[in-house]
């Protein structure tokens, strides 16, 4: 199963992926047309502020999803072909109760419509074997798209990496942390 | 691999590039996409060190930057800066070559010399400069003295260039409106000032700034820029050319000049001349200089010079493996070039002091010591050709034949075998009678976005199926010639049987055994001004304004500032201007009602964005039907 992955190392706060969201939720799917549809559409992931950093938040498709516990419609419900966590709009009755438990405030009411909007995971796309437009968009692979054990891989890699550049500094006194450094990325 | 497909030509050096690793920008467009939507809406704002600041086109967010500005006035100065680097490129280059004319006047250049007298003393009289008991060279500095003014000057009157080349109900229409100008450089600077932090926030008045600096480009650029080149290398005459990468010869040492300014690719094309003895004891068969871009274009116009690729094809040409040298000066030349030309025997020349690539060789070039680099730039060129000698190559073998030199001067000329006393008549008549239903101007550049649908080529042969008379410039004008558009065998093939009666009876008074073609080659990008003086000739002898004509421009594959500030002239003009894709003012619901609605009522002229080419023709076509019932034609 293929999950978002978010690296908040790399987020610029460009916003890419904030439009490229509220493109793909609307009739035409095209920027220059969507700006003109009424009602306009809406994003499903809005980039926030942290100390220096910045992270594009979105609902995470939680494997023990609160907001799906929480829902007394049974609206907020998973969607077993590609795993994510979806609202059935006739079925949601405006409560916000899945927003209230949600712990990374990524569902959003709608008041316009009364029912609880966030992130569909773009299943058009996917049914195309396609990435979310979230992910597409993202300039710096801020936001990633696979399966979770690669992804996870990939981390892993990256952090031995690290350990094994600190342990070396450390037991290298005579140059200089920097120096060793360099060094190491010559090897 | 590419996800895109392009014409023959193109496609397979797209092809030998990726087989050899070699990167262009077709796989850097790939990994671009897709480009930042607040860029592409122009509502990002980076003039201040408060932001950058961008409003959220979908009116969750953000919607006024740091200081206060709306998405109005951030779209509206950033397409005035779009609109100053346009104009800045073409009054640049026009001052160019204003002062070598000088420096040859002065007899500090003596390569150069006064080559269309006629031009000379025509421009003069119209500025009102006395020629009786003058010199030429007297009469020269006079007009050179008049086109400084217009750089100089701080007396707020009206531009010498303007008052020469603008018909009188334009510029009372200018006038009207308040944007007449007076100095170029004034208008760039007041520009760059107004559009800086903390000023001109009514974004009305930022359009209005637009279309003063649309006249910058018009008049101290495209029109000073063509006349100086007229009077120094001469005034194009019809004759035919070969195009495409196939111009290429193995055999011999190919030179592909690519740029803008004639000043440079005249003496290498002299010198090429000159050199032929050189090369030849190399192994060379001769010295083939070839056109890239639109410098090409000028050599084209005036020496038949085969025009080898338009600025997409500037890394392909390249990728062939067969260019010895590739001399540039100015403008549209990317900096990769350096990287392909690194990979083959190819030497990349840059030529001016503020253009300069690294890894390319930089051969500082003065019209002072012109021979001499001239001759040193062709040597080196000679040198590359021997050490690639027995070295793969890959030229493709398509080639295509046009017509090419339409000035206005040229086409009053065989106008006149009709009509001697009134040369626009059998034009005007045709129009009249629905033979011509209209005449549409195409400029600027191939988009790398558009130029797998074939854009212009599309949108242009749908217009000739409506008797719509073609005329383009630029490298738009190397598209319609790769396309065989500019044979006179298109005309059968692609004409409507008005449009087709009209060229074919052309060509018969031209002295042509066969038909001109339907899309006339007018010329450089700054040739545009060639297309300006025959919209207003067209409308002085009907007697109207230029915006009552059935006429329409279109930037088919919008790439560069310099088509914005172009088609801002032309919208100053009173035309209804096409551009794909759309430039970058959709987030300001201000900058788009006015462009695209309101302004018609100002100038005339607005702006049609459209990104399907037959639709894009069906709008134009509508325009101008528009036009001919409003004539009562």
């Amino acid at each position: 199963m293929k999950e978002i992955f978010i690296d908040i190392e790399r987020c610029t706060a460009c916003k890419s992926c904030e439009i490229a969201c509220a493109v793909e939720h609307s009739l035409s799917k095209d920027l220059f047309s969507a700006i003109f549809e009424n009602p306009l559409p809406i994003k499903r992931v809005y980039v926030e502020k942290a100390f220096l950093f910045s992270y594009p938040v979105k609902c995470m498709h939680c494997a023990d999803a609160a907001c799906i516990a929480a829902c007394p419609t049974g609206a907020m419900h998973r969607n077993h072909e590609f795993g994510s966590v979806v609202v059935n709009t006739d079925k949601c009755m405006g409560c916000w109760m899945c927003a209230m438990v949600c712990p990374f405030g990524a569902i959003i009411p709608d008041y316009a419509v009364k029912t609880a909007r966030k992130c569909d995971f773009c299943p058009d796309r996917l049914k195309e074997g396609g990435k979310p437009a979230c992910v597409e968009a993202c300039p710096t692979s801020t936001i990633t798209f696979g399966e979770m054990k690669d992804l996870f891989k990939s981390k892993r890699l990256l952090s031995a990496e690290r350990v094994v550049k600190a342990v070396l500094v450390q037991e290298d006194k005579k140059v200089t942390p920097l120096e060793m450094l360099r060094s190491i990325e010559n090897i | 691999m590419s996800m895109k497909t392009f014409d023959a030509v193109t496609q397979s050096l797209i092809n030998r590039a990726e087989a050899m690793g070699i990167e262009t920008g077709i796989n850097r467009l790939e990994s671009q996409l897709p480009q930042c939507g607040f860029g592409q809406l122009g509502s990002c704002c980076r003039i201040c060190y408060m932001g950058p600041c961008r409003i959220d086109p979908f009116g969750e967010g953000a919607s006024k930057g740091v200081c206060g500005a709306t998405a109005d006035v951030i779209v509206c100065r950033n397409l005035l800066r779009e609109e100053v680097g346009g104009a800045a490129s073409h009054v640049g280059h026009a001052r160019h070559v204003v002062l070598a004319f000088q420096k040859m006047l002065e007899g500090k250049a003596p390569g150069y010399k006064i080559t269309d007298r006629n031009k000379l003393m025509d421009i003069a009289l119209r500025l009102g400069i006395k020629t009786e008991d003058k010199s030429d060279i007297e009469i020269g500095k006079e007009v050179v003295g008049k086109a400084l003014e217009d750089i100089s000057n701080q007396n707020g009157e009206p531009m010498n260039w303007l008052k020469l080349s603008a018909q009188s109900r334009e510029f009372e229409m200018w006038k009207e409106q308040g944007i007449l100008i007076s100095n170029a450089h004034n208008e760039i600077e007041e520009a760059m000032h107004r559009t800086s932090m903390g000023n001109d926030a009514d974004p009305v008045n930022l359009l209005l700034a637009c279309l003063k600096m649309g006249l910058v480009d018009g008049y101290a650029g495209l029109h000073m820029a063509t006349d100086f080149h007229d009077i120094l290398f001469g005034t194009p005459q019809i004759t035919t050319v070969e195009a495409n990468i196939g111009v290429l010869d193995k055999d011999k040492v190919n030179i592909a000049i690519h740029g803008h300014n004639p000043v440079l690719s005249e003496k290498i094309l002299e010198w090429a001349f000159k050199m032929k003895e050189e090369a030849k004891k190399s192994g060379a068969l001769d010295i083939n200089v070839v056109g890239v871009c639109c410098t090409g274009n000028e050599l084209t116009m005036r020496h038949g010079v085969p025009l080898a690729a338009h600025n997409l094809q500037s890394e392909l040409v390249l990728i062939t493996g067969a260019v010895d040298a590739m001399v540039v000066d100015m403008q549209c030349i990317w900096p990769s070039l350096a990287m392909i030309a690194e990979c083959f025997h190819t030497k990349l020349i840059t030529t001016e002091p503020f253009v300069k690539i690294p890894g390319a060789i930089h051969v500082p070039f003065d019209v002072e010591h012109a021979d001499e680099e001239a001759k040193n730039i062709v040597m080196m060129a000679i040198d590359s050709f021997k050490e690639r000698k027995g070295e793969d190559v890959h030229i493709p073998k398509e080639k295509s034949v046009g017509f090419v030199g339409f000035s206005v001067e040229a086409i009053v000329d065989m106008l006149k075998k009709i009509d001697s006393s009134d040369p626009l008549k059998p034009i005007v008549d045709n129009i009249v009678n629905g033979n011509i239903y209209g005449v549409v101007g195409f400029v600027g550049c191939p988009s790398i976005k558009l130029r797998d649908t074939f854009m212009t080529e599309k949108m242009t042969k749908e217009l000739l199926k409506n008797n719509v008379l073609v005329v383009t410039t630029g490298c738009t004008a190397q598209i319609c010639i790769q396309a065989g558009l500019m044979d006179s065998s298109a005309t059968d093939k692609y004409c409507g049987e008005g449009l087709k009666t009209v060229l074919h009876a052309l060509g018969k008074a031209a002295g042509f055994d066969v038909p001109l073609p339907p899309v006339w080659h007018m010329g450089s990008c700054v040739d545009n001004a060639r297309i300006g003086t025959l919209l207003g000739a067209l409308a002085d002898r009907i007697g109207v304004k230029i915006s009552q004509l059935p006429v329409a421009g279109s930037a088919p594959e919008l790439v560069q500032e310099k088509a914005i500030s172009i088609g801002t002239w032309f919208l100053a003009l009173g035309l209804l201007v096409h551009i794909a894709p759309s430039p970058r003012i959709l987030g300001s619901p201000v900058a788009t009602n006015i462009l695209t609605k309101d302004l018609e009522n100002i100038t005339g002229g607005k702006v049609y964005v459209e990104l399907d080419p037959i639709k894009a023709a069906a709008g134009i076509i509508s325009h101008i039907k528009h036009k001919r019932t409003e004539l009562g034609i």
